[in-house]
């Protein structure tokens, strides 16, 4: 009796991953076979195969220019992000400030109630008056704000783990403090300093808001807007070029956090917080 | 290098008083210990030393000139922390050479002198492993290799066996009493440990609650603790402590504890209460009745090798409880029956309040 | 002993250079999230617009703005709109699907773990327009998978449900999130406890109604008001209905862009933009209020239950790593759509 209930259970376990796993594939199987197919349409087929949809990715004058796009912002916010959040992060986990506990408290609350929701008027206001619309500045100065206040909890988080010893033994040496950050600190905190640049230049790059109100240039746009405007224009969309393109775009994201996870793990917890 | 302190205070942010006003020399070449309980200022007082903490007053003289206000890396010591704080993405080359790249020693020069020190600590064969290669041993000698590679006048170490396992611990503790009788370098040592204090140092000093309680030779500390707070930390098996009352009688004065009457020094009035002490070693089992031992009911038998701890129950109302004895290995008493505790009179200890009093020019 | 000792600045870096290393972070923190914040109250008492004469001349017109959006019938709806979206894919879909795809998958390991959560994973790393794009080809009227599939071919997805396909698709979207924050939780269960659930004849319900639920209480509350908050400022599903058709989809972001930026009352945007900043406030204290008294039980429970604390430090809600969402997740955690740090003003994902 107990065997038998035991087998429905695992019957009815594994009925349900299958379900579970199909229901996340789904949507994602069109953009495994439409980038290579001769003749995509928009339902999910075997492709006749080709790589003729990458030539066009080519000769469209913007898809290839916001990929460029996307890497400078990108890279221009998980810069600006990784810099001053490990710099603050660090004088905030050593050094008692007065006032630093409020400081962190407020700066946690800020993170998650200012979204780019609820702030996206006057931000948009403030980079025109500043002069920041229609610039790559403007999309790394407003995103990196918006990153920093998380960036710097994760970090001193990062740098509390990693024990005062370290600088004391450094110190008592005679180093002085920018050669204990360049020599010590900075080499041990490294994992954490990646987790920052790849969570930074992965949100930046899927990011799509942000970009959409203060950029108008389709020269300037990232893939995320150029993407959408090609499916948006009205008429047929392209598929092949949106097929292809939405896979050239989503490849780096995909390789980052597959190479993250075989290094790291990327798992909720055990990782990289040792 | 000679160390002094004069007045020394550190009262850190929130009140709590580390250190208060203590005065200490360390002589050149000493192997020095600071040794007591947790939380007792020991390790700030080392850490003072080093110049990781800034005294709220007081001085700190290192070869008898003032450093109370140089920065740690221009005092000329070097420093092991307990946990050997090796970095973790240097390898062990690397990590010995650390202090001498500071000195802006060129890489080859300061490579080779990294060689040469880990020769000496037998680590040639490890220098290209990173710490989490190493086993906790292998990282102490790293630790200790390079505080010996920048030639420092003072070597500092914080509780330096505490995280070896305890058949290393031995091992590690002979290397570096070894190492130090070599180099005969000024060494001050923390530890709660008082075996390791007693293998090690020249000199120890007990501290309690920012104070420095006694300042001696080993066999000193051993024999006349000060206090019975000495007393009590000293000693693998801790020492006999015992309430008494002065009795002045026709043959003198004598002092009556838990049931023994025992010989008292000199100079103490009738009626005065004391703490006598004796050590379970200095004790030895008697098994017929005697007016100077304290009756008992042998309770438990613990076998420490080559000798039994006998803890006998007090058999006297308003005793004291518990008496220890470490007998002979083959002479232990039968566990329930009745035995007297025989002190050593020579060996005994009397406190009145927090003093020591007697026996006057016992052994020391 | 090194209590008093640590953290009074190991580096000797002193305080001068400290506030230096804090500055600039602040400085671009204060211009770019606390200003616009305190402008959007300002903003919202004026009746600023985009172009004409209150845009060069902004009037003061109080409390104007609010009562109007709290009379506006379309407000209204998308309120209720935007209660139904963070109910129906965070609440229900998210939660209980991460939850039961996390039970599903505890004590496996192999290829089946790896691919389920590979896909879980994979909805939520994708970009935003891809991830639209893909939903909009699925729920196609013509030509999508999900017709052929069901052998209903015609039948209008995003004309007839719009709500329901932005809720199932923000399901798909941001499950990850909850799945591992549930999976990092089952594991935090000691085993022997389940273990002696069973030996006294407790059934698999049972076992999650008496052991787990009671032990995990804190991680599901957590959980809950990281997704909702997030969910709430998710403008993805933009890509997908933009709103329509006739705003039966127009959850209050888009309520909010449509209003401000492409209307042009900048104004009455920036009450409502307000008003949203309201709401996520009370989430957030919420949230800050549970992770404190988290942190307070860790710290009585810190010496008898040593193993649970080091388990508990890396999970991004309760424990001593004060750090919200994903902060604690080692990998890239772009936490796209609702998923995502809830620091990311790009919420669109």
């Amino acid at each position: 009796m107990n065997a038998v209930r035991h087998a429905l259970g695992r019957i009815a376990a594994a009925a349900f991953l299958a379900l579970a796993a199909a229901f996340f594939a789904l949507p994602m199987l069109w953009l495994a076979s439409a980038p290579f197919d001769a003749s995509p349409s928009i339902t999910v087929s075997v492709p006749e195969f080709t790589l003729a949809n990458f030539r066009a990715i080519l000769d469209n004058p913007y898809a290839l220019g916001s990929i460029g796009n996307s890497v400078i912002q990108a890279g221009g916010a998980a810069a600006i992000v990784v810099v001053l959040a490990s710099l603050a992060a660090y004088a905030l986990s050593r050094v008692r400030v007065p006032g630093r506990d409020a400081l962190l408290y407020v700066l946690l609350l800020l993170s998650s109630v200012v979204t780019g929701t609820a702030a996206m008027v006057p931000i948009f206001e403030l980079a025109t008056r500043l002069g920041l619309v229609d610039t790559h500045l403007g999309v790394v100065l407003v995103v990196s704000g918006g990153l920093l206040p998380a960036a710097i909890f994760i970090l001193k988080d990062f740098m509390d783990a990693t024990p005062t010893s370290y600088e004391e033994s450094a110190r008592v040496f005679g180093a002085s403090p920018l050669q204990i950050l360049r020599h010590i600190v900075v080499p041990v905190v490294r994992p954490g300093l990646a987790t920052i640049a790849v969570w930074a230049v992965a949100s930046v790059w899927g990011g799509f808001l942000m970009q959409y109100i203060l950029l108008r240039d389709p020269a300037k746009s990232p893939s995320a807007v150029i993407l959408y405007t090609l499916y948006t224009e009205g008429g047929q969309p392209n598929l092949d070029l949106i097929s292809t393109f939405s896979l050239l775009y989503s490849l780096p994201v995909v390789a980052m956090y597959l190479f993250v996870s075989g290094r790291y793990g990327f798992r909720l917890h055990g990782g990289l917080k040792q | 290098m000679t160390i002094s302190l004069r007045g020394l205070t550190k009262v850190f942010p929130g009140g709590v008083r580390a250190l208060d006003s203590l005065d200490l020399e360390i002589g050149e070449g000493e192997f020095f210990a600071l040794l007591g309980p947790s939380g007792c200022g020991k390790t700030t007082l080392l850490r003072s030393i080093a110049g990781l903490e800034t005294p709220t007053s007081g001085a700190v003289a290192i070869g008898g000139a003032d450093v109370t206000a140089l920065p740690p890396g221009r005092r000329d010591v070097a420093m092991v922390f307990q946990d050997y704080a090796l970095f973790p993405h240097m390898d062990v080359t690397a990590n010995i050479a650390y202090p001498l790249r500071i000195k802006k020693v060129p890489r080859a020069r300061r490579e080779a002198a990294a060689a040469e020190v880990a020769g000496r600590l037998s680590l040639a064969e490890l220098l290209g492993r990173r710490p989490g290669q190493l086993s906790g041993g292998q990282q102490q000698r790293v630790a200790l290799a390079r505080a010996i590679a920048c030639r420092p006048k003072v070597f500092l170490f914080d509780e330096p066996l505490s995280n070896l396992d305890a058949r290393l611990r031995l091992e590690a503790r002979t290397f570096l009493k070894r190492l130090q009788d070599e180099l005969g370098v000024t060494t001050v040592f923390v530890t709660h440990d008082q075996g390791e204090a007693l293998a090690l140092a020249h000199r120890i000093a007990v501290m309690d609650a920012g104070r420095i309680t006694q300042v001696g030779a080993p066999s000193e500390i051993f024999h006349r603790p000060a206090t019975p707070f000495v007393a009590s930390f000293i000693g693998s098996t801790p020492m006999n402590l015992l309430p008494g009352r002065v009795v002045v009688g026709a043959s003198g004065p004598a002092l009556h504890v838990a049931g023994a009457v025992l010989p008292a020094p000199p100079g103490l009035p009738d009626g005065e209460e004391v703490v006598y002490g004796i050590r379970p070693e200095y004790t030895d089992l008697s098994a017929a009745p005697r007016e100077d031992a304290f009756p008992g009911t042998v309770a438990v038998l613990e076998n420490l090798g080559t000798s039994t701890l006998v803890t006998l129950e007090s058999a006297r109302e308003g005793g004291d409880g518990l008496v220890q004895v470490v007998v002979p290995e083959g002479q232990e008493p039968p566990v329930g029956g009745a035995a007297w505790a025989v002190p050593r009179p020579e060996r005994a200890l009397v406190y009145r309040g927090d003093r020591l009093v007697g026996p006057r020019g016992g052994p020391a | 002993m090194t209590g008093p000792a640590a953290g009074t600045d190991a580096a000797g870096l002193g305080r001068a250079r400290a506030v230096g290393f804090v500055l600039p972070a602040l400085v671009l923190i204060g211009v770019f999230l606390v200003f616009p914040a305190l402008w959007t109250i300002y903003l919202g008492i004026t009746d600023y617009r985009l172009t004409g004469l209150a845009a060069a001349d902004p009037r003061v017109v109080g409390a104007e703005n609010y009562t109007t959006a709290l009379g506006d019938d379309r407000f209204r709806t998308s309120l209720w709109l935007s209660v139904q979206y963070v109910l129906g894919s965070a609440v229900i879909g998210q939660a209980g699907l991460g939850f039961a795809i996390a039970w599903m998958l505890r004590g496996r390991r192999g290829p089946v773990r790896r691919l389920v959560e590979g896909l879980v994973l994979l909805s939520w790393i994708l970009p935003s327009s891809v991830v639209a794009f893909l939903w909009i080809a699925l729920l196609d009227r013509d030509g999508g998978t999900l017709n052929a599939l069901l052998g209903t071919p015609g039948a209008a997805w995003l004309l007839d449900h719009p709500m329901l396909s932005i809720i199932v698709f923000n399901t798909w979207r941001g499950t990850a999130f909850s799945m591992m924050l549930y999976a990092a939780a089952l594991e935090s269960v000691p085993p022997s406890h389940l273990e002696t659930a069973r030996l006294a004849g407790a059934s698999t319900l049972q076992q999650l109604r008496d052991v787990v639920l009671p032990r995990i209480k804190g991680h599901i509350l957590t959980n809950m008001l990281l997704i909702s908050l997030w969910t709430f400022n998710d403008f993805t599903p933009f890509l997908i209905t933009a709103g329509g058709p006739e705003g039966r989809s127009e959850i209050l972001p888009f309520y909010v862009y449509t209003t401000a930026l492409r209307g042009g009352q900048l104004g009455f945007g920036a009450a409502v933009s307000f008003l949203i900043l309201l709401i996520n406030l009370v989430f957030a204290l919420a949230y800050l209020r549970l992770l404190r008294n988290r942190n307070r039980d860790h710290d009585h429970d810190h010496d008898r239950d040593r193993d649970r604390d080091h388990e508990d430090a890396a999970l991004p809600g309760p424990g001593p790593a004060a750090v919200p969402g994903p902060a604690a997740v080692p990998g890239p955690p772009p936490a796209p759509g609702s998923g995502r740090a809830p620091a990311s003003r790009e919420a669109a994902g």
